[in-house]
C-alpha cells in the first residue's frame, strides 16, 4: 500500500493527508516515546510528529498514535468531535483499517480531541478479572503539561513520589482516575498526547491530591 | 570461557556446513529435485503442506528437501515462512460438494448416487516390497481407465442423511459471523468448534491418530461410521470488496472425511446421527480421518456426554497437537541450562548432607563421617 | 511440471524480520503488561526462524522494541558466547543491522535467558527475558482455564502450599530457579528460570523488564522501580545462593558462579555465569586463586572472545 498523498474516498472532498514518511522508524520511535511514558508514569517523552499533518481536529501527536498502534483489529471510538469529521474518519479508515465503534466500552483505543467535555472513565471497557488486558486505552489530544501540581503520582514505574499537571480535562477528572485506579488491576490506561511530548498514567498509578 | 562453548559463531557455522554436506550425501549419487519430490512423494508434500498450514507444493518439496526428509522440520520451515506473508483476507468457505473427484468412498451404503471411486489409494494392496522399483527397472504406469465425474453427480452422504432428517443438521452459521484464527489471536478457551477444527487440521497426524485410536478404544467411544471420504479438487473463491462479488483464485485439493456417529441421545439432544468432520491439504486419509473421529469425540458437551477421556478435553488435545510447538519445547532441553542445574546441584548436596547426617551415614561427597547429634 | 518457488533475497524481510501489523500487536500486548505489572497478556505469537522454546518469545518483543539506533547485547546463561545466544545475536545483526555490545553498560537493550547480569542496570535500559512456560502456577495446575480464574481471584493458595510442604518435608524451600514473586501487591509472576539468586535484582529494579513467552504466546512486565517480592514465609524468609568461594579466575564475591569440572579426578573451580563481569576484572587486574593455574588458563584464553564495539 502506497503511503504517498492520494485522493480521499468517497464522502471526503479533501485529499488525504500522509502517514508516516518511514513507517517503520518513526512508529518505532513513537513507541518507544509510548513505551517509556506508559513505563515511567507522569514523565514526559518526547516525539516530534510535526511531520503529520492529519486533518483536524486530529493532531499530529493522535495521528502518530493511531498509526503506530491501530490495526484493522482494535476497534476504536472517537469523541463526537473526531466522529463528526469525515476527514479525520477517511484518514483513520485509510491508514489503519481500524473499525470505528460508537461506544466507548466497545473501543480498545479511544482518541479524545476535547477533553475538557469527555465521557466520564467508567463509560470505557474496563476489563475484567481474568482478562483486565481487554480494556480501553484513551488518548487525550491538546494536552498541555503545566507546571501546576495537580495531583502526586506513586507506584511501579515511580522511583519515589511525583507530581503531575496535564490540561485541559474535565471537572472531577481527577478524582476518577483515583477510583480507576482503586479497581485495579481493572481499568482504563490514559494518553496524554501534548504537541511534542506524551505522558501516560496506567491504571497502576496511585494518584493523590496535591496538599491533601 | 568455556572450551565447550566459547567460539560459538564458528562451532555454528562449521555445524552447518557439515549438516549441509550430510544432506547432500553421497555426491556420486544424484542430487533430487524439486520436482521429483513433488511429482513422487507427494503424500509427504500434503502433510508438509498441511501441518506447515501453507498451500504450495513447490515450498513444501524444497522444504522436504532442505529437511533431509525429516516432515516435521520441514512443517516448521513452511510455518516460519508462512508468517512473512502478506495477508489479503479470509476466502469463501470452500464447497466440497462441487469437488472434482479423484476418490469418494463411504463405508456406510453398499453404492450411491456416484457410485464409489476408489481412486488412487493403498487400500486393498498387499504391502509387499515391490523390488522393481528399486532395481530401476520401474517402467511407465499403464493407462487407466477413468471416470470422468462432474461435481453435480456426486452428492456428499451427509446430505442424503440430512434430506431424511437421520443425522444432524450441519449447525449454521450467518455469512458474515466472524470466523476464528487462532495464527491472529491467540488459543483461549473455551474454543468454538471453528477454532478447534482449525487446530486440529494444522495438528500433528500421529498425535491425532493416537487419540482417535484411543476412542476406538473405549476411551470416549463414539460409534464412527465413515459416511465419505472424498479428495479431489475444489475451488478457492475470494469475495473482492471493489468488485462486489467472488473471483476463482485458483484450485486446492483436499481429502475431506465426514464421520457419522451413532447417538442414542441425551437430556440436551435427540437419537440422531452426528457429525465428525476432517479436512485437510492433499490426499492425506490418515489425518482426515482421525481428526473427524477427534472433532466428534470433542463435541461432548453440546450433545450432553460425560468428559471421560483425553480425546474429549478441549485444552489437552488443542494445547498439545502443534508438532511446531511441541518439538521446538521438547528440544530445547538441548540449550544450555547448566545455570540452573547448578542451582539444583547446589540443593541436591546440602539435602543430601542433611538427610545422610540424620542418617549418621557416611557422605560419600566429602568422604568423612558426618558427626551425628 | 515445475515447481519453481518464489524465493525472497535477505532483504525481503522487514526490519528486525517481523511485519509491522506483527509488531504493532506485539506492542499493544506490552503496553497492557507494563499497565498491569506481572499479570500475562496473551498474545498471537508467530511462528519465527527459530523453534518454540529456543527464545521465540524474547526474539519477537525485541524486535517489536528495537530501533536502528538500539544497541543490543545477548546473552544465555550469563554468557554472551554460548552457542544460543551467538545464533540470536547474529539474527538481529543480520536483520536489524543494529550494534551489538558484549559490554553490560553500552547495551540499551539486554536480551536474556536464565541470568540477569551482576553489573546494575540503569533507567534508560531495557531487559528482555525468554521464558519458557510464564504460568507460575502450571506446575500445580495444568489447566490455563483454572489458573486463569486463580490470578482473577488473587487465589494463590494452592503456591503457598506447595513452598509449605517443602519446608514440612525438607526444611527448605526446594525451589531454586523460577522462583515465583509477587509484583506489585497483586499477581504472582514467574521470573523465567533465572536462578533465585537474581530475584533481589528485579525488586525496584531502574530497568524496564519484559517477558516474552512465543510458544505459550504471553508476554509481562515490570516497569521500573517496581515491588517484587520473593514469596516466603515469615519464620523461612526468602534467601539466595550464596557461594563460600570467590571466582576462581577473578576473585569476585557475591556473584553467581557456575561449576566448571577440569578433569576426572573430582578437579573442580567457580567461576562467574556473567561472562562479561568476568572479563572486565580481570582487565582490571583483579585475578582469582585460579586464574594462574594451568588448566583455568586453558579456560580463560586462546579463546577470548572479540570485544564487539559499537559500529
Amino acid at each position: 500500500m502506497s503511503l504517498e498523498t492520494r485522493q480521499a474516498p468517497a464522502g471526503s472532498n479533501a485529499v488525504l493527508a500522509a502517514g508516516f514518511s518511514d513507517p517503520v522508524h518513526d512508529a518505532q520511535r513513537c513507541f518507544r516515546a509510548l513505551m517509556n511514558a506508559m513505563a515511567q508514569p507522569g514523565k514526559r517523552q518526547t516525539y516530534d510528529a510535526s511531520q503529520l499533518k492529519p486533518p483536524v481536529p486530529l493532531t499530529p501527536m493522535g495521528a502518530a498514535l493511531a498509526l503506530t498502534l491501530f490495526d484493522y483489529d482494535t476497534a476504536i471510538w472517537l469523541d463526537p468531535g473526531l466522529a463528526r469529521s469525515l476527514d479525520v474518519l477517511a484518514f483513520l479508515r485509510f491508514h489503519t483499517s481500524a473499525p470505528i465503534v460508537s461506544t466507548p466500552v466497545e473501543a480498545s483505543f479511544a482518541i479524545v480531541s476535547d477533553p475538557a467535555q469527555m465521557s466520564a472513565l467508567s463509560n470505557f471497557n474496563q476489563g475484567s478479572a481474568d482478562y483486565p488486558d481487554r480494556s480501553t486505552t484513551v488518548i487525550l489530544l491538546n494536552q498541555t503539561f503545566s507546571t501546576d501540581e495537580h495531583v502526586e503520582l506513586s507506584g511501579p514505574g515511580l522511583k519515589e513520589p511525583e507530581s503531575f499537571s496535564s490540561t485541559p480535562v474535565p471537572n472531577g477528572f481527577w478524582r476518577q482516575v483515583q477510583a480507576n485506579n482503586a479497581q485495579y488491576p481493572r481499568g482504563v490506561d490514559l494518553v496524554f498526547a501534548g504537541t511534542d511530548k506524551i505522558a501516560a498514567l496506567p491504571r497502576s498509578t496511585r494518584i493523590s491530591p496535591k496538599g491533601a | 570461557m568455556y572450551v565447550a562453548v566459547k567460539g560459538g559463531e564458528e562451532a555454528i557455522s562449521n555445524a552447518h556446513q557439515l549438516l549441509a554436506k550430510r544432506r547432500r550425501g553421497d555426491t556420486s549419487v544424484p542430487a533430487l529435485t524439486v520436482d521429483q519430490i513433488a511429482e513422487q512423494l507427494s503424500l509427504a508434500v500434503a502433510r508438509v503442506m498441511g501441518e506447515g498450514s501453507l498451500y504450495d507444493e513447490g515450498l513444501a518439496a524444497l522444504a522436504i528437501k532442505q529437511a533431509r526428509g525429516d516432515l516435521i522440520e520441514a512443517a516448521f520451515l513452511m510455518r516460519a515462512y508462512r508468517t512473512t506473508l502478506p495477508r489479503l483476507g479470509y476466502s469463501q468457505p470452500l464447497d466440497t460438494g462441487r469437488m472434482y473427484i479423484e476418490r469418494r468412498i463411504s463405508a456406510t451404503y453398499k453404492d450411491l448416487p456416484g457410485g464409489q471411486v476408489l481412486g488412487p489409494t493403498f487400500d486393498y494392496s498387499h504391502r509387499l516390497l515391490d523390488f522393481a522399483l528399486a532395481a530401476d527397472a520401474e517402467g511407465l504406469p499403464e493407462a487407466v481407465a477413468r471416470r470422468v465425474s462432474t461435481p453435480a453427480s456426486m452428492p456428499r452422504v451427509t446430505d442424503l442423511l440430512g434430506d431424511e432428517g437421520l443425522i444432524e443438521p450441519d449447525p449454521a452459521r450467518s455469512a458474515d459471523a466472524a470466523v476464528s484464527d487462532l495464527t491472529r489471536e491467540p488459543l483461549s478457551f473455551p474454543a468454538d468448534r471453528d477454532l478447534r477444527l482449525q487446530n486440529l487440521a494444522r495438528g500433528d497426524e500421529g498425535f491425532l491418530l493416537a487419540l482417535a485410536y484411543s476412542s476406538q478404544r473405549g476411551y470416549a467411544r463414539t460409534h464412527p461410521f465413515t459416511g465419505e471420504i472424498r479428495y479431489g479438487a475444489v475451488e478457492v473463491e475470494f469475495f473482492a470488496e471493489e468488485l462486489g462479488f467472488a473471483i476463482t483464485l485458483g484450485t486446492i485439493k483436499v481429502t475431506e472425511c465426514q464421520m457419522v456417529n451413532q447417538f442414542s441421545g441425551s437430556a440436551k439432544a435427540a437419537p440422531t446421527f452426528t457429525r465428525g468432520y476432517g479436512l485437510v491439504f492433499g490426499q492425506v486419509e490418515r489425518k482426515a480421518m482421525a481428526m473427524s473421529m477427534v472433532d466428534r469425540a470433542m463435541r461432548w458437551e453440546e450433545l450432553g456426554e460425560e468428559l471421560t477421556a483425553p480425546v474429549q478435553d478441549h485444552e489437552f488435545v488443542l494445547s498439545h497437537s502443534d508438532n511446531i510447538q511441541a518439538t521446538g519445547f521438547v528440544e530445547h532441553l538441548k540449550l544450555p541450562h547448566y545455570v540452573d542445574f547448578q542451582a539444583e546441584l547446589d540443593l541436591i548436596r546440602k539435602l543430601r548432607a542433611e538427610w545422610l547426617e540424620a542418617q549418621g551415614a557416611v557422605d560419600p561427597a566429602n568422604g568423612k563421617k558426618e558427626a551425628a547429634e | 511440471m515445475t515447481y519453481a518457488p518464489q524465493t525472497p533475497s535477505e532483504s525481503a524481510y522487514n526490519f528486525a524480520y517481523l511485519d509491522e501489523q506483527t509488531k504493532r500487536m506485539i506492542r499493544r500486548a506490552l503496553l497492557k503488561g507494563i499497565a498491569i505489572p506481572g499479570y500475562q497478556v496473551p498474545f498471537a505469537s508467530r511462528e519465527m526462524p527459530m523453534p518454540y522454546g529456543w527464545g521465540t518469545g524474547g526474539v519477537q518483543v525485541t524486535a517489536s522494541i528495537i530501533g536502528k539506533d538500539d544497541c543490543l547485547k545477548m546473552i544465555d546463561q550469563g554468557s554472551d558466547d554460548t552457542t544460543n545466544a551467538v545464533s540470536l545475536r547474529g539474527f538481529f545483526k543480520k536483520t536489524a543491522g543494529v550494534a551489538t555490545t558484549f559490554e553490560t553498560a553500552d547495551a540499551s537493550i539486554i536480551q536474556t535467558r536464565h541470568r540477569i547480569p551482576e553489573k546494575p542496570l540503569r533507567e534508560d535500559q531495557v531487559i528482555v527475558f525468554q521464558v519458557p512456560i510464564p504460568e507460575p502456577l502450571r506446575f500445580l495446575e495444568p489447566r490455563e482455564t483454572e489458573t486463569r480464574k486463580m490470578h482473577g481471584l488473587e487465589d494463590y493458595g494452592l503456591m503457598h502450599v506447595k513452598l509449605y510442604e517443602d519446608i514440612a518435608k525438607n526444611g527448605h524451600i526446594a525451589t531454586t530457579y523460577a522462583y515465583p514473586v509477587k509484583v506489585n501487591g497483586r499477581y504472582v509472576m514467574d521470573p523465567s528460570p533465572t536462578p533465585k539468586f537474581d530475584n533481589p535484582k528485579i525488586d525496584r529494579m531502574p530497568a524496564l523488564q519484559l517477558y516474552g513467552a512465543g510458544r505459550e504466546q504471553r508476554v509481562y512486565a515490570v516497569p521500573p522501580y517496581t515491588d517484587v517480592k520473593s514469596l516466603d514465609f515469615e519464620d523461612y524468609p526468602f534467601e539466595v545462593q550464596s557461594f563460600d568461594k570467590p571466582c576462581g579466575l577473578c576473585s569476585a564475591e557475591g556473584v553467581y558462579l557456575d561449576e566448571v569440572i577440569l578433569d576426572d579426578h573430582g578437579g573442580r573451580m567457580f567461576v562467574c555465569s556473567d561472562t562479561n563481569h568476568c572479563e572486565e576484572r580481570r582487565a582490571q587486574g583483579l585475578t582469582g586463586p585460579m586464574a594462574a593455574a594451568p588448566t583455568a588458563a586453558q579456560l580463560s584464553d586462546g579463546n577470548e572472545p572479540k570485544p564487539e564495539t559499537r559500529t
